[in-house]
């Protein structure tokens, strides 16, 4: 199975890179932690006191916004790294070889999601430290949203990377859609407590629905309608930002 | 055996001002075991055509075979045949990654042409010793010199034991040492690996010392091609200086019209007189001004460079692209078979060197080359 060949050589390239220059991974880790300690305290107060709306214990429902905002902050900016191989002539080496040309997205991506899962599970674990209570299982479904979200959004940044091949332009790019996010699919405070139009124009982001399901799985509910939306969506855009890198990725070979 | 072959390879780019040709109709025929020089200015359409070459880019127009594999309907075994070296300006380009090092790099890429481990070990091996790499193999490669990258780079597109090697612009930004290392390096490539070799480059120094063979390339489409000799020969003839005592006038008048002279220049006491093959004229021209009377001091004789070629055949250096009339002399307007012309040319006034070459402009060029391909897109 040459594709399969072809995507593990990449994955083990791009590991080895990271581990050569494991102080990204921690630094990348640094902005969850922070939020954690010094605004989750603040939250749980707010959140204990009834005032967000939720039940049960308030780090179940903080942690997973932190770790989509982990996501989209890590696997959002790997574009940048596809950016600097094109301009090394990496991508192009790459490219005469006989390796699958879908396999050069698909090895980064794999790494990303593998980096973001290892990353998840150092703030899953100090999570608990600062008071987080959830279910093997919840956090075990939660990683699999992790998972899902990493291969959208890194898929994605590596599209735009190699299509636009400027760091720029990528760099706007993605403060255009992180801010928007962050704001609007309740990732801090559920955007229930908001004013009704607010929480509509929520309703456009895929990742609303995500945290939602993300934060039911840590209520140890399995069931419903939010999770099925939530699997649904997330499970909808990978396939949308697999499909647009890898036409990208394709793009200009012949063959 | 051509063992590359194309007709009428084209490629097209859209751009917001309609369409662009950066190669337009490509015929060209390598033969196995040549070394062939792609020779023209920046924006010629030496790396787009390379880029076709190594299926990096579809071409718009045209066919292509490179080692007996149709290049459209066969890539796959168009790329386990070739290998390709990309352009580097310093040290970006290449196709290496800084944080790598040789070794882990040349290993990937054994594997990535699907060899076994061990073979891709072995190879890599074998090749860091015989470009001269050993020493360096585990060191990080953004702490090598420019001429190891360099070498790297090639080490890279030899992994696979490739038929034909692409070069491109293979001694762009090295000094003049690691120029001339890794021109050792490139005739070695046929004879220690039987490879066949393509290399493009703006230097005509560089075409002289490697090539067999020499294409010239003009906004996309090849203008002329032979043997670097031949094609001087063809265009420009060889110019011999004299230095006389007495009256220069004299000379003029003992040498003009005689067969096989062109013109005469004169400059105070020297004299530059145009002739068709110089090794013969200048016993001839001894004997006519020892009969005329007239005293030599000194008598040279200069070759003309591929520079001469380029600008007799498109009356622009090849430097810089720019009209003769702004650094040079006007080209003598005669086509390439016409008779000797008379291109006074001031010897190595046009030869290049690695170093008045802006690393800058080339690295514009090539951002410009691939952002046209993205447009086309």
């Amino acid at each position: 199975m040459n594709f399969a060949h072809d995507t593990g050589l990449i994955f083990w390239r791009q590991m080895r890179l990271s581990l050569r220059n494991p102080v990204w991974t921690v630094i990348s880790l640094l902005q969850p932690v922070m939020f954690l300690a010094f605004f989750g305290p603040l939250f749980a107060s707010v959140f204990n006191r009834g005032l967000v709306g939720g039940v049960g214990n308030a780090y179940g429902y903080f942690v997973p916004g932190l770790l989509i905002q982990l996501g989209l902050f890590g696997s959002a900016s790997v574009g940048f790294s596809i950016v600097s191989d094109w301009r090394y002539g990496v991508v192009d080496r790459l490219r005469v070889t006989m390796v699958s040309r879908l396999a050069i997205l698909t090895g980064r991506v794999l790494r990303d999601v593998f980096v973001l899962l290892v990353q998840s599970v150092m703030l899953i674990g100090l999570g608990t430290a600062f008071g987080l209570r959830a279910p093997l299982a919840g956090i075990a479904i939660g990683l699999g949203f992790i998972a899902l979200v990493a291969i959208s959004l890194s898929a994605l940044s590596y599209g735009i990377g190699l299509l636009t091949k400027s760091e720029s332009v990528l760099a706007s790019g993605l403060n255009l859609l992180i801010m928007p996010v962050i704001l609007l699919s309740g990732i801090m405070l559920p955007l229930t407590v908001g004013p009704g139009w607010l929480q509509a124009i929520g309703s456009a982001s895929p990742f609303r629905y995500i945290i939602d399901a993300m934060r039911q799985a840590y209520m140890n509910h399995y069931g419903g309608a939010t999770m099925t939306e939530g699997l649904a969506v997330a499970a909808g855009m990978a396939l949308v930002c697999v499909w647009l890198a890898t036409t990208i990725f394709r793009h200009e070979n012949a063959r | 055996m051509a063992i590359i072959e194309s007709r009428g390879l084209g490629r097209t780019f859209k751009s917001k001002r309609g369409t662009v040709a950066a190669v337009s109709g490509v015929d060209l025929s390598v033969a196995a075991g040549e070394i062939v020089g792609f020779l023209g200015p920046n924006g010629a359409g030496k790396t787009t055509t390379f880029r076709m070459l190594t299926t990096l880019l579809r071409p718009t127009c045209g066919t292509a075979r490179v080692v007996g594999a149709d290049l459209l309907r066969d890539p796959v075994g168009v790329r386990a045949g070739i290998g390709f070296v990309p352009q580097a300006v310093g040290a970006v380009g290449g196709g290496s990654d800084p944080n790598s090092t040789p070794r882990e790099e040349l290993v990937l890429q054994g594997k990535l042409y699907r060899k076994p481990a061990a073979e891709s070990v072995r190879r890599a091996e074998m090749l860091i010793r015989q470009l001269d790499l050993s020493g360096f193999e585990r060191r990080l490669i953004k702490t090598l010199s420019g001429g190891q990258r360099r070498r790297l780079d090639i080490a890279l597109g030899l992994v696979h034991s490739p038929r034909v090697i692409f070069l491109d612009e293979p001694s762009t930004g090295l000094d003049p040492q690691s120029r001339s290392n890794l021109w050792e390096h490139i005739r070695r490539l046929r004879e220690d690996f039987g490879a066949t070799v393509f290399l493009s480059t703006h230097y005509l120094d560089e075409a002289d010392a490697l090539c067999d063979r020499v294409l010239v390339i003009d906004h996309g489409k090849v203008i002329a091609e032979g043997r670097p000799e031949d094609l001087k020969q063809r265009v420009s003839g060889d110019v011999i200086t004299l230095h006389v005592d007495g009256d220069p006038g004299l000379v003029q008048a003992a040498l003009g019209g005689r067969l096989g002279i062109g013109e005469i220049a004169r400059d105070g006491g020297t004299l530059r007189v145009t002739v068709q093959q110089g090794g013969r004229a200048i016993p001839e021209l001894v004997r006519i001004l020892d009969a005329a009377g007239v005293t030599l001091t000194s008598i040279q004789l200069v070759s003309p460079t591929l520079d001469d070629v380029f600008l007799t055949l498109t009356g622009r250096c090849l430097r810089d692209g720019s009209p003769s009339g702004q650094d040079g002399p006007a080209p003598a307007g005669i086509g390439p078979d016409g008779p000797a012309p008379a291109v006074a040319l001031e010897p190595g006034e046009h030869s290049e060197f690695p170093g008045d070459h802006s690393e800058f402009a080339e690295l514009g060029e090539r951002a410009a080359a691939r952002e046209r391909e993205e447009v086309a897109g």
